[in-house]
């Protein structure tokens, strides 16, 4: 049997079937992209970032530079030590502070920080950061990733909860330090 | 063996594969193609074979867990019977198979094996190349070491360089905010499912290619590709002085699969497995991350290149790298193929050999990294400090408490981030120490807020001490000039 048109009846339930599976195909990938998604869709707002209590001020001396950790806020149990973040606590005087991420901001390696010449080194490239997190040298194209910062009942705050890069430092805050 | 033969006759009625198998086999290749260069193809499939079995292998061992898979691998090393030797496979399978497909992506290229009607095995070539090192980089972050933690960060802020897309694309690499347990998950689907499932669809197209073009024949000089002709002259040579692909050909194949195999577990044995090196734990701040072997080249790139092209070069260079080699056989579809008259092609091979080469050597001792212990455990050579003074002692003393052996050599130990220092007096005079050590410049930060004036002296005192014996010291000729100002300066340094 034709139909008008030109195409028989099998080869019309046969672009219909088609059709069909094109439709439910469909269905089935709203959620599989989603779910391939969901860590840029970002369900768990406001975001991945928390404040997050680096301990009591008694334990960073004014005038010194010290490393801190903090366990990541959004955390899975088989995390291990990966959610255990270090970073790099600068108490400049009284209640001022500078809280920088470990990472260089040239490709990510941790710096260290060298007291005696009062310098950050990055053991990878070479990038290097005054005490104030500034550039002092290196292929880095700017200074250290610094967190937003809070005292609250003689502790220290930062907020923190996503892994700092030069266009990530969005939710981290540049240049000053934001003290409530 | 006549029971065999009837269970291969059942089979084979019902699967009818025998004739095809046969004639695949069989399949008349050019007589010259019989060669030594042809065998790093089937040389790759068959690492490739090995990858998956000793994968598998290790994959009823290993826990794709942030929090055990380091210990996984601990327990693989030192207690399941050879399971440091299966690693060991593993892992020396994979730079061989990563140096076996450029060597053999270098010899179609000088064959002109891209050439028409072979554009499409080429291009599958191109992405087998791509999927190698996807699997080569996905392995070492299964390693989930220090490395391998690290490496994953330095994957994730060039990703974030990308714009627009940059921030939502580390998130996507990462599986989170943070590298942690989902990053290792999906790096695991990606090593163990997708990227070996494409791996294996994209084999099967290019074998599957060679067998229905034919293998490249042996260029000769002269013997140009035609669109025209090409089909018809390859028929008549395949025809004339073709030989059957088994056994002409293949004995060759095999034996160069079996040196492969052999090279590979030779250096398993001696060699043992890659790491793993320190626990991925990121409050372990005292490491010095290094990529495995196939991608220190990049290392070396992004430690040389300006600033200022480091954004552009990261993104655009692969994106063209790869544009071009996909364009290459519809640019240069045909024409002439042997080497011997394509000197370009030569020297391209050539230069990226050399280039990948030398960037590889540098990267074995990153002479751009400060040596970050040098301070501490590299003492200033007795020889400098013969017969100085007090001052100059002290000088010595402000340049290892200050990490400038770090960056700077002496008498060849300590850093090479910034020139070695044995002559520096020769080359500056007092005043260009002074101005360099306090203002920096040329790569070097400004100690100016970091050293007092007393420690200052010292440094120079000590770097003006720092010539060869018979070669004087570079001094500022205007100031015989003015005598009187000298004594001046040189009592206090400048700001």
């Amino acid at each position: 049997m034709t139909l008008p048109g030109g195409i028989s009846r099998r080869e019309m339930f046969l672009k219909l079937a088609i059709l069909f599976d094109v439709v439910v195909g469909m269905i089935l990938a709203v959620p599989i992209v989603r779910y391939i998604l969901s860590p840029v869709i970002r369900e768990r707002r406001p975001g991945y970032a928390s404040w997050l209590s680096l301990g009591s001020l008694d334990q960073f001396p004014a005038g010194q530079t010290r490393l801190a950790t903090y366990r990541n806020p959004i955390v899975n149990p088989w995390d291990g030590e990966t959610a255990d973040i270090a970073c790099w606590v600068r108490h400049v005087d009284a209640e001022s502070f500078q809280v920088f991420a470990i990472n260089c901001a040239h490709l990510w390696c941790p710096v260290r920080w060298f007291p005696q010449s009062s310098l950050f080194m990055c053991p990878c490239h070479g990038g290097v950061y005054y005490a104030d997190g500034s550039r002092a040298a290196g292929p880095p194209e700017r200074g250290l990733f610094q967190y937003s910062y809070k005292i609250e009942g003689g502790r220290l705050f930062i907020k923190a909860g996503e892994m700092p890069t030069p266009t990530r430092a969005a939710n981290i805050k540049m240049g000053k330090s934001q003290c409530a | 063996m006549r029971l065999i033969r009837k269970i291969g006759d059942w089979f084979d009625q019902r699967l009818q594969l025998g004739r095809s198998i046969q004639e695949t086999l069989e399949h008349p290749v050019p007589r010259q193609t019989a060669s030594w260069f042809y065998v790093f193809g089937s040389a790759a499939l068959t690492v490739f074979v090995l990858q998956i079995v000793t994968g598998i292998l290790l994959a009823t061992v290993y826990v794709p867990s942030a929090g055990q898979a380091w210990d996984s691998l601990h327990v693989l090393d030192h207690e399941v019977t050879l399971g440091w030797f299966i690693r060991a496979l593993h892992g020396w399978g994979s730079n061989f198979m990563v140096a076996i497909v450029f060597v053999h992506m270098a010899q179609v290229f000088l064959f002109g094996a891209f050439k028409f009607p072979r554009e499409l095995t080429w291009i599958a070539g191109v992405f087998l190349l791509l999927m190698t090192l996807g699997m080569a980089f996905s392995g070492q972050v299964l390693r989930f070491d220090q490395d391998a933690y690290w490496g994953l960060g330095i994957g994730a802020a060039i990703s974030s360089h990308i714009p627009v897309l940059g921030p939502w694309l580390v998130s996507f690499l990462l599986g989170g905010p943070i590298i942690a347990g989902a990053t290792l998950s999906r790096f695991f689907a990606l090593h163990v499912f997708l990227i070996p499932g494409m791996l294996i669809a994209l084999v099967g197209l290019h074998v599957l290619l060679v067998l229905k073009v034919g293998i490249n024949e042996w260029p000769i000089p002269g013997r140009t590709v035609r669109r025209e002709t090409y089909q018809q002259e390859y028929r008549e040579l395949t025809r004339e002085e073709g030989v059957p692909f088994v056994p002409y050909a293949v004995w060759k194949d095999a034996l160069f699969s079996g040196f492969v195999l052999l090279s590979v577990a030779a250096c398993a044995v001696y060699f043992g497995p890659f790491g793993p090196s320190g626990q991925p734990d990121p409050t372990i701040i005292q490491t010095v991350p290094r990529p495995d072997f196939f991608f220190l080249w990049l290392y070396a790139v992004l430690s040389l290149l300006p600033s200022s092209l480091e954004t552009p070069a990261m993104l655009l260079g692969p994106m063209i790298a790869l544009l071009v080699l996909l364009a290459l056989p519809f640019v240069s579809g045909e024409g002439e193929k042997s080497w011997k008259r394509r000197p370009i092609a030569v020297l391209t091979i050539l230069l990226a050999a050399v280039a990948l080469g030398t960037l590889t050597h540098l990267s074995g001792y990153a002479p751009w990294s400060p040596v970050m212990d040098a301070w501490s455990s590299e003492p200033i050579p007795s020889k400098y400090l013969k017969e100085s003074t007090a001052l100059e002692r002290q000088g010595a003393l402000v340049f290892q408490a200050k990490q400038c052996h770090n960056c700077h050599a002496l008498d060849g130990r300590g850093g090479w981030r910034g020139p070695a220092l044995d002559a520096v007096a020769v080359q500056l005079t007092q005043d260009q120490l002074i101005r360099q050590v306090i203002q920096g410049g040329g790569n070097m930060p400004a100690y100016g807020k970091n050293l007092s004036p007393a420690e200052t002296t010292a440094l120079v005192a000590f770097l003006e001490t720092l010539h060869p014996a018979g070669q004087a010291p570079a001094h500022d000729a205007s100031r015989a000039v003015t005598p009187e100002t000298n004594a001046e300066r040189s009592s206090s340094p400048r700001p």
